[in-house]
């Protein structure tokens, strides 16, 4: 089936189902619910034209299970929820972590706790997507602003599941799922989406888990000419079990490691108007469309604002972060939970200059007056 | 190339097993291995996905492919893992805490689904692992380390439930019996779709202690008495039949499988979509 690039006007979870298939995702487990299901609606129908596999499991955990046992067997794999899927999920995502198996989660934030406004919008995973599961590990976590980012920013997190063995999480929100807007989705080209590293040792020499000197192994898919030992247990190279302290230390420092060391290829950020700016705004996802309402707004009247904006949550943006806190003189941080980011933001602050959050659980967006009123109000205070 | 046996398949520098003197799970172990060996099976391309337990460290001792996940979730595991590579052949080993209680909703919808996984269920009654604590496959008013003052909660009959939930094959055996064992194994390995074996085994550490068995052999007498076939069973008032493990096969029919019916949609949708185009090209 050949893509056709196009000008589209497109919900952002058809954009994420788009983006994934784009990628070369070919199953999908899942189970319904608000506001991810068009993502399991659209795969129902997208899939089987591509020869790939739709299936509803009969819950999350058994969802995340499914797309992580079929990550094994060679395919690339995603499954879509809200909150409280997604913390159903948490145990699980932690096999992904040990076992080092690449698959995508996304998560259509909604308000919570517990099935809260089931329907209504929320930023309240953001700790969730980083702290979720058990244990110390890395998490590569990306949060799209815009449909046409549901789509580029999918690829992006196949790519970074398959090239560092780890699972990623799409953090989305209600509101970027479904907004409709204008989108341009280009074909990704071949040369643009990366695949696991697959051994070319002899089948008798593999060891799923050898990742030398701080690298990713290659992870072979069942089914191949190796034998692949995966396992939740803290194992060895092997994945046989071992309980050796010095092992343990080892392994588990790698989780975080493999993540933490290359933030320069996995922290993406985009800044709007920093070069002159004297105040700005820190935020993610639906967040960042108010902030830049705002920013325009602001800047219509002489205000120097600028904004540096999330696209990669976790790792964190530190270095980002940190520059911005040197340059101006406050920092504010709209959030529709009550303050999860803010509190990143505030351990790289040298200068000790204001970061001030907005914070909305109301299941109402942030509007651009309340981010405007709250500037205004501490740069007054502070002349 | 000298003929293959199950110590091919056998993780023989990890011996010895680690399980308590007097359990079964060795014993399942080796009716496991011989049947990979006699049915021909390749390492590559068989894939041993394992819980939590004791019976969910069996895969410890396999030379196979393995995945060793989560406690309960060793189904859905292995139904990602078939439905993406539908060559493989998959084999969960489970538990009746792991595969029957924690498990037990992974299990009545992979029997329902007809996934071609090969669900081999070890009952010994309790959680072995964690120091012997009820199951839902404990017996009523049997004692174990959370039941002080005896069970009070009926136990499930895995095989009617794997019936009820339309497995196309289902069957138990016991540790005590061998011979027919290593059979029943080999068939639910060669059924295609999704086959249950249900497998009695003590466990003298904790269950076998508890009520009144001290010692293994008294355990493996107790299952042994209380064995019966599924003809003898037949001839039984209800009564008469309680607390009884009736061994046997229950279940053997041809069911489509779920890899099957699903490569009919891809067929079908392909095949539209190349003489249509795209219809979601807008």
């Amino acid at each position: 089936m050949e893509f056709r690039s196009s000008v589209r006007f497109m919900q952002g979870n058809a954009a994420i189902t788009e983006g994934a298939l784009a990628a070369g995702a070919r199953f999908y487990a899942g189970y319904p619910i608000t506001p991810s299901t068009e993502i399991a609606e659209i795969s129902s129908e997208r899939l089987p034209q591509l020869g790939g596999i739709y299936i509803q499991m009969e819950d999350e955990i058994a969802s995340i299970a499914a797309i992580i046992g079929a990550s094994a067997a060679g395919k690339k794999c995603y499954t879509a929820t809200s909150g409280p899927g997604f913390s159903l999920m948490q145990e699980n995502l932690g096999v992904a972590v040990i076992a080092e198996i690449p698959c995508v989660i996304i998560d259509v934030q909604r308000s919570g706790p517990s099935t809260g406004l089931a329907t209504k919008p929320a930023q309240g995973d953001f700790m969730q997507s980083r702290w979720g599961t058990h244990g110390d590990h890395g998490i590569i976590v990306l949060s799209p602003s815009s449909v046409e980012d549901c789509y580029y920013l999918m690829v992006k997190a196949f790519n970074f599941a398959e090239k560092y063995r780890t699972p990623v999480v799409f953090l989305a929100d209600e509101m970027i799922g479904h907004l409709k807007e204008r989108a341009i989705l280009n074909e990704i080209k071949p040369e643009d989406i990366i695949n696991r590293s697959q051994p070319v040792c002899d089948p008798k020499d593999y060891k799923t888990f050898d990742f030398g000197d701080g690298g990713i192994a290659p992870l072979a898919s069942y089914g191949s000419d190796y034998i692949v030992r995966l396992s939740g247990t803290t194992h060895d190279e092997t994945g046989y079990p071992n309980i050796k302290p010095e092992n343990a230390d080892r392994f588990i420092r790698h989780y975080t490691d493999k993540i933490e060391k290359n933030k320069k290829d996995i922290v993406i950020t985009r800044k709007y108007n920093m070069e002159d700016a004297e105040y700005a705004i820190i935020t993610f996802g639906c967040s960042t469309r108010s902030a830049l309402e705002a920013m325009e707004m602001l800047r219509a009247e002489g205000e120097k604002i600028g904004i540096l904006e999330l696209v990669t949550l976790w790792p964190f943006a530190d270095e980002q972060v940190l520059e911005v806190c040197k340059q101006v003189k406050a920092v504010f941080v709209p959030e529709m939970n009550l303050g999860q980011l803010i509190g990143e933001v505030k351990k790289y602050n040298p200068k000790n200059i204001p970061i001030v959050g907005i914070n909305k659980v109301n299941s109402l967006s942030i509007h651009p007056i309340e981010i405007i009123n709250t500037i205004l109000e501490v740069k007054k205070c502070q002349r | 190339m000298s003929e293959v046996t199950y110590k091919d398949f056998l993780f023989t520098e990890k011996l010895p097993l680690f399980w308590c003197p007097g359990c079964g799970d060795g014993i399942l172990l080796g009716a496991i291995l011989r049947s990979f060996a006699k049915l021909g099976y390749k390492k590559n391309n068989t894939v041993v996905v394992t819980g939590i337990g004791c019976w969910g460290k069996g895969d410890d001792y396999i030379t196979t492919n393995i995945f060793h996940g989560t406690h309960g979730r060793a189904l859905p595991f292995a139904t990602g893992i078939k439905l993406a590579n539908p060559e493989l052949n998959v084999i969960a080993l489970m538990g009746d805490g792991d595969g029957a209680t924690i498990g037990g909703n992974h299990f009545i919808h992979a029997a329902r689904r007809n996934v071609d996984v090969t669900a081999i269920i070890v009952n010994n009654f309790n959680y072995g692992m964690t120091g012997g604590q009820y199951s839902g496959t404990t017996p009523e008013s049997s004692i174990t380390s959370t039941s002080r003052y005896g069970h009070i909660e009926p136990a499930f009959d895995l095989c009617k439930l794997a019936e009820a939930a339309g497995a196309p094959y289902v069957a138990r055996g016991s540790v005590y019996n061998v011979v027919q064992l290593q059979k029943l194994v080999e068939e639910a390995l060669l059924k295609k779709g999704f086959s249950l074996l249900e497998v009695v085994a003590p466990c003298p550490t904790h269950f076998g202690r508890l009520n009144s068995m001290k010692k293994p052999v008294e355990m493996y007498k107790w299952i042994k008495d209380n064995s019966v076939s599924i003809a003898s069973a037949e001839k039984l008032s209800p009564e008469e039949k309680e607390n009884k493990f009736v061994l046997g096969k229950f279940v053997d029919k041809n069911s489509v499988d779920y890899s099957t019916k699903y490569q009919h949609i891809i067929d079908s949708v392909s095949l539209k979509v190349s003489e249509g185009g795209d219809k979601n090209a807008e």
